[in-house]
């Protein structure tokens, strides 16, 4: 595997609380290169605030440590709040979960797709206008210059998360978080969603972190999975070994998924001594 | 559609927790001292607070007294230790009158719903859009100065909060299986209301009392301040500093010490209901 | 504070209305808010009107006087129509007050309603000067503070605003006075204009600034703006306690939504995030919040006029309490009362208006 684009080393991070701080990741090390890497887990394994920490996004009383976290060779620990503004948008983006939330209900359309040209680029308005529609004829959106004036309430939850996709990308990152893009989505669209996702990122040469609790879907749209549970890494394997993984947590999971075989029959429940 | 009723719970822990706070802290303890000061106003007291000393008149702050005298060569210490009574009372009877007035409309609209909860709500929100403090002033105006009337006007003027927040909290224990149980139970109309939607509703209005409290004791001020609270020469604060504005320039201590007693209670007051604020709803802190 | 959400369409077909149906909806959505007005404005009167019939001095004994003989006190009886039952009173009371006729003010002899109509807008140029202090400096000290959350502008904003809403302003005002005017002389006396002033310029409009102005005396509209800022400071101080808290509370609230984290993923600074993002979507509830704190500074100018011996409609007010002159009593109340219920509801509607706009 070539130089790793995103290279991080024992990161921890913690929270305070009443009974003192608490490790809610606990010292992870991994590498994502050119390349779609899932994090796999269940609520609470840290999957997200791992996300959020290589972004710089986690609230100020969290505290992050790491021997190493560099992204395209800058120490991503050394960044100052004016220097984390100019890499977020430009160098990584992030896909939130539920378009219904994390649009600006304020802001037309065009204006939030836009936005991180405006951030970042000297586009003039008429360009940036025009990539804009571009970027929402490939996301998918029919009739972009009518949603382009739209205001978020008029879209369905599709069209929003197809718009969040369109906004992040347009600037063309080479990193790109993706945290649960499809949890609040319907079956279908999920799959359409991700698909789409994975060529765009094909297409512009980005690497991609998917963050997602469901292994099945990850197996068919990664490279590589990462497995985390309550704040570590119990497996990590190429997707397409997931039938034959070795880990037992890792095989507890992707026993459970629900299918036209398993239907009617107790799925497998995993207890905590299964994952050592 | 049954729903899920989480009322807020008053118990220890809760106002252990909002002890905790340190601005709560502090508020809770002025409250005390003013309270104690209220209650043993005529142990603690040096001297009565009707009593003139003519000769005594406007005395500079001294070792005989504390805060001086006032224009009657009343001693200021003891006027300002029971002014804090009838402040209190009135606060108490407002908030008797209030409350109950305000929550019994509210949970009657609220339980009986239809036509009558239209009405009720139509009357709330009306007299909600009123001037409070204004037609307070002016009914005490006209009906006579007095610590009943003017409970009786703030009262009159202030219950629509309470109403309003009463309704929704039945409307909303109206659609729970908790009421419904009862109602199987066989527990109908009256005893249904008192014992199971009243200790439900209760809460909430006495925190929303807390945060209303500050507002009241300066209302109460203003009322003495403008001749509308308890007759001369009772000692309340308002009143004293409207006497005190006669000579401010002069001898401000008559009219500084009693306004800054209410200063005092009423950030008391302001202090407590911020640390309950902290506690309710964490964001805001 | 609601936070802004948005109605989810599931079909995006349909997922606009109409046009032709827009029209109609604003016309309910306005005559609803009349009808809302009116009855309120209703009630108003009546409460008023109730308390003339309920209270203890007799109004045609006022009128006469005690020493006035059995017939000429019928015949007040007759004039102010208290023969009547009491619902054809309040019609009566109505329909007089519509036609701008509001009795008799006991103490100054003339009718109520010109008595209010020369005092009301010395009060209005009174709020109204107080209510932008208030506002502008609140909105920033609640912005600033919840831009720095534990910072020292936090500090002073919690501090100013705990200040604001516990102490009494009529004492606060009687401090200032001492401290502005008596010690250390850098503001003019109570009252509106100085003794020079007052009897060279005319009362044209009966708003100061603006009769200073065209008076064209030099320094009359200094005068003017140096005798006001005294009461205005007092009342602003009064707004600024709500307004910033309120402020303060509501962009606290929107930093921790979705929408926020999403424009700080694409990069936005704290400033932008602020002023573009997220005051579009608070701006109905600081509409609100500063349309209600002025409804607010219209009572607060009872008492503050008193200290300061404004010639407003507040100390019209007072000076009746004291005479227990009741028509000039309620004559006030009713007009000081109508134009808090007036902005009041004019909020309810602009705010309804500017919600409309954004989320279906």
């Amino acid at each position: 595997m070539a130089e790793p684009l995103l290279d991080v080393q024992n990161l921890t991070i913690a929270f305070p609380s009443d009974g003192g701080p608490i490790d809610v990741v606990k010292s992870i090390s991994f590498g994502v290169g050119r390349e779609i890497v899932a994090v796999v887990g269940e609520s609470g394994s840290g999957k997200s605030m791992t996300g959020r920490a290589i972004m710089g996004l986690l609230p100020p009383h969290a505290k992050v440590r790491a021997e190493t976290m560099r992204f395209d060779g800058v120490d991503l620990q050394t960044l100052r709040p004016a220097q984390w503004n100019r890499l977020r948008g430009d160098g990584i983006g992030l896909i939130l979960q539920d378009p219904k939330f994390s649009l600006n209900p304020a802001h037309r359309i065009g204006r939030q797709i836009e936005e991180t040209l405006l951030l970042h680029t000297k586009l003039s308005a008429g360009e940036r206008r025009d990539r804009a529609l571009e970027m929402m004829d490939k996301v998918g959106l029919a009739d972009p210059k009518r949603v382009y004036d739209s205001y978020p309430a008029a879209l369905s939850g599709g069209m929003g998360q197809r718009v969040m996709i369109a906004a992040m990308l347009i600037n063309r990152p080479k990193l790109i978080i993706a945290d649960e893009p499809t949890s609040a989505l319907d079956h279908d669209l999920q799959e359409q969603i991700l698909l789409l996702l994975r060529s765009l990122v094909e297409e512009f040469g980005m690497a991609m972190m998917l963050i997602s609790h469901d292994l099945q879907q990850v197996a068919r749209y990664a490279d590589r999975v990462i497995v985390m549970r309550q704040g570590e890494i119990v497996d990590r394997l190429p997707a397409a070994s997931l039938a034959e993984a070795k880990s037992p947590y890792t095989r507890g999971l992707w026993a459970a998924r629900p299918s036209a075989t398993t239907y009617g029959t107790r799925l497998p429940v995993i207890d905590d001594e299964d994952a050592t | 559609m049954s729903l899920m009723v989480e009322p807020v719970v008053l118990s220890s822990s809760l106002v252990r927790r909002v002890l905790r706070s340190p601005s709560a802290a502090i508020g809770a303890t002025i409250l005390f001292v003013m309270l104690f000061a209220a209650l043993f106003a005529p142990l603690i007291a040096p001297y009565d607070p009707n009593l003139q000393e003519t000769a005594n008149r406007l005395a500079v702050p001294s070792a005989a007294h504390w805060i001086g005298t006032d224009a009657f060569g009343r001693d200021l210490l003891s006027r300002l230790l029971y002014g804090a009574r009838p402040t209190l009372l009135l606060v108490l009877f407002v908030v008797l009158l209030m409350a109950p007035a305000g929550i019994i409309i509210g949970v009657l609209a609220g339980y009986f719903g239809g036509i009558t909860e239209r009405i009720l709500m139509r009357i709330t929100d009306i007299v909600m859009s009123f001037p409070r403090l204004l037609l307070a002033f002016a009914f005490v105006a006209i009906m006579g100065p007095g610590l009943l009337n003017g409970a009786l006007a703030l009262a009159l003027t202030s219950w629509p909060a309470y109403a309003r927040q009463a309704r929704v909290e039945t409307v909303a224990l109206r659609r729970s299986d908790y009421l419904a149980a009862a109602e199987m139970v066989g527990i109908r109309g009256p005893r249904l209301l008192i014992g199971h939607v009243l200790p439900l509703v209760m809460p909430s209005a006495i925190i929303r009392l807390a945060l209303d409290l500050f507002g009241i004791i300066l209302a109460a001020a203003v009322l003495g301040f403008l001749g509308l609270g308890v007759r001369p020469p009772t000692a309340e604060w308002g009143s004293m500093v409207a006497e005190g504005t006669q000579v401010i320039f002069d001898q401000r201590w008559i009219a500084a010490a009693p306004g800054f007693a209410i200063l005092i209670i009423s950030l008391g007051f302001n202090l407590v209901a911020d640390g309950l604020r902290d506690i309710l709803d964490p964001r805001h802190g | 504070m609601q936070p802004a959400t948005l109605a989810v369409s599931l079909d995006k077909q349909n997922s606009r209305q109409p046009e032709r149906w827009r029209g109609f909806v604003v016309l309910g959505r306005l005559l609803r808010w009349l009808w809302s007005f009116a009855l309120t404005l209703l009630g108003l009167a009546l409460v008023t009107f109730l308390m003339t019939r309920l209270a203890p001095a007799d109004p045609a004994l006022q009128m006469v006087g005690d020493h006035a003989s059995q017939s000429s006190y019928d015949a007040a009886r007759l004039a102010l129509g208290l023969d009547r039952p009491l619902p054809i009173q309040f019609l009566r009371y109505l329909q007089a007050a519509f036609s701008g006729n509001l009795g008799q003010s006991i103490s100054t002899g003339q009718p109520v309603a010109s008595d209010i109509a020369r005092t009301f807008p010395a009060t209005i140029e009174l709020a109204t000067t107080a209510i932008i202090a208030g506002a502008i400096i609140g909105l920033a000290l609640g912005i600033l503070a919840a831009m720095r959350p534990g910072s020292w502008v936090d500090a002073i904003a919690r501090v100013v605003s705990l200040f604001g809403y516990s102490v009494p302003i009529f004492w606060l005002g009687l401090l200032m006075l001492l401290l502005f005017y008596a010690r250390l002389h850098w503001a003019p006396g109570p009252g509106r204009l100085g003794i020079v002033f007052q009897y060279t310029v005319k009362p044209v409009t009966g708003f100061a600034i603006v009769d200073a102005w065209l008076s064209g005396k030099p320094g009359a509209v200094a005068d003017v703006l140096a005798h006001l800022v005294l009461p205005a400071t007092v009342l602003a101080l009064y707004a600024l306690a709500g307004i910033s808290r309120l402020t303060r509370g509501a962009v606290l609230t929107e930093l921790g939504q979705e929408y926020v984290l999403t424009a700080r993923a694409k990069g936005a600074s704290l400033t932008r995030i602020v002023f573009v993002h997220i005051l579009p979507n608070i701006f109905g509830t600081l509409l609100t919040v500063v349309a209600l704190a002025y409804a607010s500074l219209l009572e607060g100018a009872v008492l503050t006029e008193t200290v300061f011996a404004w010639p407003g409609i507040g100390r019209y007010l007072t000076t009746a309490m004291f005479a227990g002159d009741t028509p000039a009593i309620l004559g006030a109340t009713l007009v000081v009362g109508s134009t808090f219920v007036l902005l009041n509801a004019l909020t309810d509607l602009a705010v309804g208006f500017v919600q409309k706009g954004r989320a279906r």
